[in-house]
């Protein structure tokens, strides 16, 4: 039931990929729209705190996702899925994962350049590295943007292509990504 | 070698009495400051600096109306011990340093007031807009330094209007204006 099998996924997967594909498409609208606020709007402060935290806890839910991938492996490709689907499925996880760790690296960059910590809704914070390169909040903060853009376009992607499968191959692609048996 | 420097320098200076030094300012050593305040919601100043630009001067205490400056600031420098600010500062938002990344000030005339108090003049370059702007200066002191230099130290203030340099982010009502203070001192070249 927790772990995955061969042919469907566990609870905990299904959980956490849907708790994380929330979390992602949440934090691209709150940090799309935090960075045109007025000084004056009583979000100025607060909106980047939460994006902040969430992003930090993410990171958390991450590490756990990656290691529970080990302990649990997904189950393999459907059979009826082609081969170039497969490998464009694959390709497209892998680049998600890896969005996601560039977006959370560089975030935090941003943001303790100057050594203040990151405070995760006043609950504890992560000790900052400080200044680890040259013009670092502009490089990560630059990258930040562009990889959010990459990663909520490759996420779209992602999603289309589950509906292709449910909607036009009528296969088990999306509902086995809710946990039903196949 | 340094009394000879000393020595020369002296020497110099009673041989050309009236005609005005050059000097340029020490930021080698750190000994010049541009640094600005402005209102944080009209209810505390918030201090910033640049830490890199360079200049350089000629003055004659005899002759202080022939005095001229020139600064060039690196605004990608600015620095408000805070990161994520200075970030922000250095975005469209404010300085727009990737389009501008220099910002000048080049003296037209020097109007002389009490004691060691004067007017500055000059056309101000900062975020591509060029202004005239009045700096109220003052002499703070000159004279041979330990080391067989000869130095000259001003201070100045002016007070600017971020949307005069098209700097259009609204920081509230007391914010509008931001004061700049300067003080440089020159060795003498």
């Amino acid at each position: 039931m927790l772990k995955n099998t061969l042919t469907h996924y566990g609870l905990v997967s299904v959980i956490l990929h849907w708790l994380v594909a929330l979390t992602v498409f949440a934090l691209f609208a709150l940090g799309f729209w935090m960075v045109d606020l007025s000084y004056y709007s009583s979000w100025y402060r607060t909106a980047p705190h939460w994006h902040k935290s969430i992003g930090i806890i993410l990171a958390l839910v991450m590490l756990v996702r990656v290691s529970w991938r080990l302990i649990s492996p997904p189950p393999p490709p459907l059979a009826t899925h082609k081969y170039w689907e497969r490998l464009t499925a694959a390709g497209v996880q892998l680049a998600l994962y890896l969005g996601i760790a560039l977006l959370i690296i560089s975030g935090y960059l941003i943001s303790t350049e100057d050594g203040r910590p990151i405070a995760v809704f006043g609950w504890f914070e992560v000790p900052a590295l400080g200044a680890l390169f040259d013009r670092q909040a502009d490089i990560a903060g630059a990258i930040h943007e562009y990889t959010a853009y990459g990663l909520i376009t490759l996420a779209l992607l992602h999603g289309l292509a589950a509906v292709k499968h449910h909607i036009i191959d009528k296969d088990s692609t999306l509902r086995r990504m809710f946990g039903r048996k196949p | 070698m340094k009394k000879l420097a000393l020595a020369a320098a002296m020497a110099s200076m009673m041989v050309l009495p009236a005609k005005a030094a050059d000097y340029v300012i020490d930021t080698q050593g750190a000994h010049a400051f541009i640094q600005f305040k402005i209102s944080h919601l009209g209810y505390s100043w918030l201090y910033g600096r640049f830490n890199t630009f360079s200049g350089d001067f000629s003055y004659d205490a005899s002759k202080l109306a022939e005095s001229k400056i020139q600064l060039t600031i690196d605004t990608n420098s600015v620095d408000s011990n805070h990161a994520e600010r200075d970030k922000h500062l250095r975005s469209a938002d404010f300085l727009n340093v990737s389009e501008h990344p220099k910002a000048t000030f080049v003296s037209t005339k020097v109007v002389p007031k009490d004691g060691d108090n004067f007017d500055l003049h000059g056309n101000l370059t900062l975020n591509g807009v060029t202004k005239e702007v009045v700096i109220a200066a003052e002499k703070l002191g000159e004279g041979t330094d330990p080391w067989g230099g000869y130095r000259a130290g001003f201070a100045g203030t002016t007070t600017l209007t971020l949307k005069d340099f098209a700097i259009n982010t609204d920081l509230g009502p007391a914010s509008a204006t931001v004061q700049l203070d300067l003080t440089v001192e020159g060795i003498r070249k």
